[in-house]
């Protein structure tokens, strides 16, 4: 027996108005409008993009695509508003650099070069400065990319928390790269580099709020090694990447089968996670497949191509526990399913609300 | 996981998913419910409707205690937020309950330092860091999460904070169960008993649904086996004709419960009269409040509110679905007007809720073999 008639027609009356662009509703701006899941895409179909409407806008990539007569270049831009501004694993100067790079590493470009605001708060020291700057120009050195424009501006004491950071990435499209969520095809197989929702915990741990001892670090690291390699071993079988960050890949995988009108299914029992973070996890209640993430790509490929795929990303340092999690399917359009390790099956939707503030 | 992953073993649930076939009675419909909020959710989150025959139905109840507020109570808790030099702390799940105006995240937004916690002792911690502001716990949940408000309330006591209050809004779980099994239009073959509740008031106090109401209930515990266990025991009980209560979490639940939380919640708490839930109206001697030796804590003594009953809006239909009258998607505003991210009624908010756990995990058509 299949689910009653009604109830279909009612879910299928649902999905439709899902469908539809997100309007703004909202007197004033709450947090969750910052956490990546609905509130944040109402703010940016309702608010943002009516305003700004342009083609490489409307794409809704992590970078925007500028054709130049000697080709194509992604541009990028990414704020970091992190608390604590250190943490284990990284601090907001290496979140700012990979932040901004992996954004242009998962549209297929080289990164090539950063622009660097600062916005200080009065009394901030000088000694925490030195040693942002100084992490900042390592995470630059080992990514590749130099910083070339740069901007300071100081606020009262209480306007900003030690430092804001905004970074502004250019990059050169990979001429093998030909990566689209139009691209998606049923069959695709779904990589993921790593273990998920690291930094989200490690930020939660370091705020000291839970009182919970683990030893978990930040991933923060650029993705262009994986990117490049993922590009040789894969070439065009490489359909779409996305980095997980806000939102982790739950939200990653519900943007795109938005995008791109495919069903995808997800294996529970695949997907590699640290065993503290599960347990950090568990205990809080939150599911980690939302945790944030500041090294790990989510990965589309053609199913001959994704072996090859699979084995060239695991080669690479960070992504050792890369893992095929799930597959591109028809049914049901636009939405995620996971079939859980216990054998049952459910929907992983879009987040709601904000389960950790300020995360990056 | 060690202590949790054996719980959630993939290879016993098939195991037992044969062994509910093999009692299910041909061709009967049975309809089950799970009292507590924690089972929905364990329900949907693990997808354990696929592991059943699709003739057993589990029946969402009325056991989510974010679920049960009424928005009055929302609408003081708003109007306390508002105070000057007030902190107020909540749960999370708490601050997007919508009350007649807004939430308390929206008064957050407009200014109100609203703050999320994850136990009293976070509210109580607050308090003493910031001595000269008063802080105020919007307590909430049935006995389960009764007894850190008291220890907390105690602890406030002993160490001679002066600037802690609670508004206390915890109910009891046998006053609402017993109001639904009153209830005429209802037709249930049995109970999943609520296990985290059971941990502190024990299996007895559920002896009146068997001995009262000739149905079986089985107290039962969160993980993916526990729940089909329970599902199995009651059916069991069914097909051999027997009616009792169970205890299928008799790893953590004592026949007694917990005497030592029970007596501090005696000694903290007194019952209201009557207390108003959340679709249901008032249910006599439901709702707990703070007892005279601890009224210098009472948060509803400090501050004057509004205290109006506010009607729930007219397309919310929670109540019908806290009493397992409806489906979640059978509600008229379910899923179109009424969605986690804007919430008309309680039940889309809480994960525990079966409307917000339907919509989160369950909205997708399902193949199940009828027997």
């Amino acid at each position: 027996m299949t689910v009653s008639d009604r109830e279909q027609r009612i879910l299928g009356i649902i999905e439709t108005a899902r469908a539809k662009r997100a309007k703004f509703r909202d007197a004033r701006i709450t947090m969750a409008h910052g956490a990546g899941g609905k509130a944040t895409q109402g703010l940016i179909e309702g608010v943002l993009l009516p305003a700004f409407a342009s083609p490489a806008l409307d794409a809704l990539g992590d970078a925007g695509i500028v054709s130049l007569a000697g080709g194509d270049v992604a541009l990028t831009t990414d704020s970091f508003v992190v608390k604590p501004i250190r943490f284990p694993g990284g601090s907001i100067g290496e979140l700012a650099v990979n932040g901004t790079v992996n954004d242009l590493a998962v549209a297929g470009a080289r990164p090539l070069a950063l622009t660097l605001s600062l916005v200080l708060e009065e009394g901030l020291a000088a000694e925490e400065l030195r040693a942002e700057v100084e992490a900042i120009a390592r995470a630059a050195e080992t990514a590749g990319v130099r910083i070339v424009a740069g901007d300071t501006k100081v606020v009262e004491r209480g306007h900003a928390d030690s430092m804001y950071i905004c970074t502004t990435g250019l990059g050169v499209v990979d001429p093998r790269a030909a990566l689209s969520p139009a691209a998606l095809r049923p069959g695709d197989r779904i990589l993921l580099s790593g273990r998920v929702g690291d930094h989200g915990t490690a930020i939660m741990l370091a705020r000291g709020e839970f009182e919970l001892g683990a030893e978990i670090e930040s991933d923060t690291r650029s993705l262009w090694p994986a990117v490049d390699a993922l590009l040789d071993a894969a070439g065009p079988a490489l359909r779409c990447l996305r980095d997980a960050t806000r939102g982790g890949v739950a939200s990653v995988l519900n943007e795109l089968a938005r995008a791109s009108g495919v069903a995808m299914v997800v294996r529970e029992a695949d997907v590699p996670v640290h065993p503290a973070v599960a347990g950090a996890a568990e205990l809080l209640g939150i599911d980690p497949m939302y945790v944030a993430n500041e090294g790990k790509l989510v990965a589309f490929v053609a199913p001959d191509a994704a072996a090859d795929a699979l084995a060239a990303l695991r080669a690479i340092p960070g992504c050792e526990d890369a893992a095929d999690i799930g597959e591109v399917r028809t049914e049901p359009p636009t939405m995620v399913l996971v079939e859980t390790a216990f054998g049952g099956r459910r929907v992983m939707d879009q987040l709601v609300g904000d389960p950790l503030p300020r995360i990056c | 996981m060690r202590f949790v992953d054996e719980f959630r073993d993939a290879e016993l649930g098939r195991a037992l998913a044969g062994e509910i076939l093999a009692v299910v009675e041909p061709g009967r419909h049975y309809k089950l419910m799970e009292v507590c909020g924690g089972h929905t959710h364990s329900i949907y989150k693990y997808g354990i409707d696929d592991l059943l025959p699709a003739n057993v139905e589990l029946v969402h109840g009325p056991g989510c205690p974010v679920c049960v507020i009424p928005m009055g109570r929302v609408d003081d808790g708003i109007a306390i937020a508002h105070q000057p030099d007030v902190i107020f702390t909540c749960f999370g799940d708490m601050m997007r309950i919508p009350g007649s105006d807004g939430s308390l995240q929206d008064a957050k937004a407009a200014g109100a330092d609203v703050r999320m916690v994850y136990s009293p002792l976070d509210a109580l911690r607050i308090a003493k860091a910031n001595p000269d502001r008063d802080v105020v716990f919007f307590a909430i949940g049935f006995e389960t999460t009764a007894p850190s408000t008291a220890l907390t309330l105690k602890r406030a006591r002993a160490e001679g904070v002066k600037n802690f209050f609670c508004m206390c809004n915890h109910v009891t779980i046998v006053p609402p169960l017993r109001a639904l099994l009153d209830s005429p239009d209802l037709r249930l073959d049995g109970f999943v008993g609520p296990g985290h509740v059971s941990t502190v008031v024990g299996a007895r106090p559920f002896e009146f649904i068997p001995a009262r109401y000739g149905k079986p209930i089985v107290v039962a515990g969160f993980e993916p086996l526990d729940v089909l266990q329970a599902v199995h025991m009651i059916l069991r009980q069914l097909a051999e004709g027997r009616c009792e209560v169970e205890n299928q979490y008799s790893r953590v639940v004592p026949y007694e419960g917990n005497l030592r939380a029970l007596e501090v919640l005696a000694e903290v708490f007194t019952l209201r009269p009557h207390f108003e839930w959340r679709g249901l109206g008032f249910i006599s001697q439901s709702g707990l409040r703070l007892s005279d030796a601890y009224a210098d804590f009472d948060a509803e003594l400090r501050y004057a509110v509004p205290g109006v009953r506010v009607a729930d809006p007219k397309a919310c239909q929670c109540g019908e679905v806290l009493k397992g009258v409806i489906k979640p998607w059978e509600c008229k505003v379910f899923g179109t007007a009424c969605t986690p991210e804007r919430p008309i009624g309680t039940c889309m908010v809480s994960s525990e809720g079966a409307c917000a756990a339907y919509y989160n995990f369950g909205r997708f058509a399902r193949e199940r073999q009828v027997v």
